[in-house]
């Protein structure tokens, strides 16, 4: 067993896991947020995509202990004060989700990609930046006008995961 | 029922219903809080379990070595077929052709053996790998070339629909062809795996939260492997992610499992394979070959069709029978052939047991459909758009020819719109002119080729089982005047419960917020049909439509005889309700009925009328009606390198009048996306050992964002309504829009066929992979030069 010591959403948690224990696991049965999903298993699918010290990283196959110290930022982490962030708020008005399973993931992929490239996303850049995100249901239509309204919301409102979420 | 329908033919009054609403669980899907199988909390004592799955194709099993499972760390429970103490069956045909585990036949790689229980998934899962099984092993039948080659063995009975001489019909036709397509399955790819937790009760019962698009047969199966009755066993699911028809019967085996350990350890336990196992185990779309002769004019009228569909059912039955019953009922699309003969082979084979997906078979019959269409184009010179034209159904009026509306089936084609929807779509997306178009960018363009495509759909409604044309729903109004809603129909992820939420909010007058929608679960809604065949808003919106008129009409006596009214003169309406020359808040008038004793719970039923099926005469009124839909694709390929972009779509589909017209263009852009994986990269690959090589996203490839289409235009079609009374003359609209993405195949196909100068018909098989189009390329160049 070993020690790791995380901030999650903002929150100082500590405990003692296997080492083998992935941070997806340990988000979900540890801490009891079970808003990022495993889908693939293999980090390709996106469902289980968290933040950690601000960047998008696939929890479904990264080890908890390989990240000590570090700041994640899960689905849950996002709204603040009760309120969605503008990229939820997105999604839902937008109509970018049907079974959700994959929503999670795809919300803080499209944080990320806010943050890495600004708030003025074209649709071929989100198309392509989008890649690490599966989702079955939708078509991705939806999804892409979501992250391109969210994207200039967030701008309007001066948002960024790290401002909303640390 | 009859009032409930009758009601419909009133103009509906402002309400929830037709308004484009977001899904019902969007604020929680977006916050993560949306609680899936695997994400309710543990209960106390949770044990895990995980499957040991077969390491050949074929054979029998010889012995079956346990002891380092039993000893590995954590490991509680090991159970085999020894252990079941009902039936070691799950099939749903009722053929006892699969057992839930091997006991001495293994007839696929992947197929259970065992399962392993202990304190942790992880702990499970690594002592599955220890299992010591000794084989003797026979060659594995793959593929539909090696099922035949041994013989044919068939997993049900097949079908055959014939209507006219199709003998003679193709002597006497002018001209006639002979080809065979290949057209490739599909995984499914819910995003959420199959999982199930079951937790023991006292007595016999067990509660078991599945993710399944058809609880009572879950309950059904989970009480028959463990020896009970079904009124032991509750089953329950409030959502799925995804589900596609991977979770109509797939789901059976993982509830089973988990029930059975639960049972024997007397603890709540979860089942969760991983997804390479998922994709291993569970069916998937059947591909088919299809084998066909088609008998026509110079004009482009076919004659006759005779074509044979064979398909790779896997293992066992499953659903195979009614699958490719389907695609025999969609051979015909939208065209009316004088001549028919149609006939399903069902074959079994040492693979995966192929199962329901989105449309049953009837892409696969549909494809064949525009098979035939091409081939005639090709043959005569004519633009397939033409030939499909020429060839719809018509009416029975004699400019449209006596009897042009009969399909295969002997069903009369009653509310044919095939030919409106696509002159509609091919005016709006400039059709004609793009095509003179591409033809003369092509003649200058050496190595890129463009190619485009529209092409109908009509699919029909209903189980082609009749009976499961049936649905039930229980409302119960509560004192504060809130409605607790639950039907048969399950949620994964297309829209059902806000559809049937709306429905009922306006049947009392009320908004969505003061109606719960509930977990759909056996306790309350019993012997219900799966959530499939598209049917799901049109029976439960039907029941749950039934259930809120007997307590309208309790409520309405009521308030007649409470407040000295005439029953006509109460009505429901926007917030409030009408009586006499008051307006009172519904509130107000259920707390007065409650005082005097009215019920104000009732359940709902619907069955689905007309319809009719004699499978051994091949004839019958399978279908209440027909959804119809048309769509065009223009894509540009790489003649180099078989690569290719779909860079335009233009959609228009009928939902007659849609009851969320949100929803409904989410199932319309969706399915159309699912369908363009299926048909171009999605390619699913056995080795000789039967052993599945396409087990994850990075070998199997579903469409991601940039694969959409670039322009992506997609309309309801308006004013509309469906021409039975359904629930708000609504249609369904789940499977129909997968079949859109036909439009596609052909477009890459007259891309390709422009390397000829379209003198040759490129055959192009799915999936249309950019290695299958660089063949037809090389191919159609060659004989276009011999």
């Amino acid at each position: 067993m070993t020690t790791v010591s995380l901030t999650v959403n903002g929150k100082a948690v500590s405990a003692n896991i296997d080492p083998r224990t992935l941070l997806v696991q340990f988000l979900r049965e540890n801490l009891r947020l079970t808003g990022t999903h495993v889908g693939c298993d293999t980090s390709q699918c996106g469902a289980c995509l968290v933040h950690i010290d601000g960047k998008a990283v696939k929890a479904c196959t990264t080890l908890a202990v390989s990240v000590d110290g570090a700041a994640i930022t899960t689905i849950e982490g996002l709204a603040q004060d009760g309120k969605l962030h503008p990229m939820q708020e997105a999604f839902r008005e937008h109509h970018g989700l049907q079974c959700g399973f994959c929503t999670p993931g795809m919300i803080m992929s499209a944080v990320d990609m806010v943050n890495r490239r600004g708030h003025e996303l074209d649709e071929k850049t989100i198309r392509e930046d989008l890649d690490g995100n599966i989702c079955r249901c939708t078509g991705y239509h939806n999804i892409v006008k979501a992250i391109a309204a969210g994207a200039e919301a967030m701008g309007k409102a001066g948002v960024t995961t790290r401002q909303a979420a640390e | 029922m009859a009032d409930a329908r009758r009601k419909l033919d009133i103009a509906a009054e402002a309400g929830p219903v037709g308004g484009a609403l977001a899904h019902d669980s969007a604020a929680k899907h977006v916050a993560g809080e949306a609680v899936y199988i695997d994400d309710i909390a543990a209960p106390d004592g949770l044990l895990h379990a995980y499957l040991g799955l077969s390491t050949v194709a074929h054979g029998r099993l010889l012995s079956l070595d346990l002891a380092a499972v039993r000893a590995a760390p954590g490991v509680v429970g090991v159970l085999t077929a020894a252990d079941v103490p009902g039936v070691n069956d799950i099939s749903s045909t009722h053929r006892q052709d699969e057992p839930l585990f091997a006991t001495d036949r293994i007839l696929f790689h992947g197929q259970p053996l065992f399962a392993v229980v202990a304190g942790t998934r992880e702990q499970a899962r690594h002592a599955a790998t220890l299992a010591k099984a000794e084989y003797a092993e026979e060659a594995p039948l793959i593929d539909i070339a090696a099922a035949r080659a041994a013989g044919g063995a068939l997993v049900t009975d097949p079908l055959k629909l014939e209507r006219g001489d199709i003998a003679a019909a193709l002597a006497a036709s002018p001209r006639r062809l002979k080809g065979s397509m290949a057209i490739g399955g599909q995984e499914h790819f819910y995003l959420e795996s199959q999982v199930a937790l079951a937790v023991p009760g006292e007595d016999e019962d067990m509660q078991v939260f599945v993710s399944t698009q058809h609880p009572s047969e879950v309950q059904h199966m989970v009480g028959a492997v463990l020896g009970a009755g079904s009124h032991a066993v509750t089953v329950e699911v409030r959502r799925m992610g995804g589900g596609f028809g991977g979770k109509e019967t797939q789901a059976n085996l993982f509830a089973c499992v988990a029930a059975l350990a639960a049972r024997k350890l007397k603890r709540p336990v979860k089942l969760r394979p991983d997804r390479d196992d998922d994709m291993a185990i569970t069916g998937k779309r059947h591909d088919f070959v299809c084998d066909y002769e088609v008998g026509f004019d110079e004009d482009g009228s076919i004659h006759a069709v005779d074509a044979l569909y064979a398909a790779r059912c896997g293992w066992n039955a499953d659903l195979s029978g009614p699958v490719t019953d389907r695609a025999l009922f969609h051979m015909d699309n939208c065209y009316f052939y004088p001549a028919v003969r149609a006939r399903s082979e069902p074959l079994f084979t040492n693979t995966c047991s192929n199962t329901a997906f989105r449309g049953f078979g009837g892409p696969q019959g549909m494809v064949g459909a525009e098979r035939f269409i091409e081939e005639v184009a090709f043959a005569t010179g004519l633009d397939p758009l033409e030939v499909r034209k020429r060839n719809l159904y018509g009416g029975n009026s004699s400019t449209e020819g006596l009897g042009r509306d009969l399909t295969p089936y002997y069903q009369q084609v009653e509310d044919n719109i095939a030919g409106h929807v696509i002159s509609e779509l091919e005016r709006r997306c400039d059709y004609q002119a793009r095509r003179a178009a591409i033809r003369e960018a092509n003649a200058k363009s050496p190595v890129i080729k463009r190619g485009i495509a529209l092409t109908p759909v009509k699919f029909g409604i209903s189980f082609t089982a009749t009976w499961f044309n049936q649905a039930g729903a229980l409302v119960h109004v509560y004192k504060d005047g809130t409605v607790a809603l639950n039907h048969g129909g399950t949620e994964m992820g297309q829209g059902l419960y806000i559809k049937v939420a709306q429905v009922v909010a306006q049947a009392f007058g009320l908004g969505l917020d003061a109606v719960k929608i509930t977990a759909t679960t056996t306790g309350k809604v019993p012997n219900t049909s799966a959530t499939a065949a598209s049917s799901g808003s049109d029976l439960n919106g039907m029941a749950a439509l039934d259930a809120c008129e007997t307590i309208k009409r309790r409520l309405t006596e009521f308030a007649a005889k409470h407040w000295q009214e005439r029953p006509e003169d109460i009505a429901f309406l926007p917030g409030r309700v009408r009586v006499g020359a008051r307006e009172i808040a519904f509130r107000e008038l259920i707390q007065a009925a409650y005082m005097a004793r009215i019920q104000l719970s009732a359940t709902g039923f619907y069955t689905t009328p007309k319809i009719h099926w004699d499978r051994k005469a091949g004839r019958g009124h399978p279908f209440y009606y027909f959804a119809y839909g048309a769509a065009a694709a223009e894509v540009a390929i790489d003649t180099l390198t078989g690569e290719y972009k779909v860079e335009r779509v233009d959609i228009l589909h009928d939902c007659g009048q849609s009851l969320n017209p949100a929803i409904d263009r989410g199932q319309i852009e969706g399915g159309f996306v699912q369908g363009m994986g299926w048909l171009t990269t999605e390619e699913l690959v056995w080795d000789r050992k039967g052993r599945l090589w396409t087990r994850a996203p990075s070998t199997y490839k579903i469409p991601v964002a940039s694969d959409r289409p670039r322009i992506f235009n997609v309309h309801l079609l308006e004013n509309a309504p469906n021409r039975e009374p359904t629930i708000h003359r609504s249609k369904a609209v789940g499977e129909p829009p997968l079949m859109l993405a036909i439009s596609v195949l052909h477009a890459l196909s007259d891309a390709v066929a422009s390397v000829g100068d379209y003198r040759v018909c490129p055959r192009l098989d799915a999936p249309a992979t950019p290695e299958r189009v660089l063949d037809a390329v090389e191919r159609v160049r060659a004989e276009a030069a011999s």
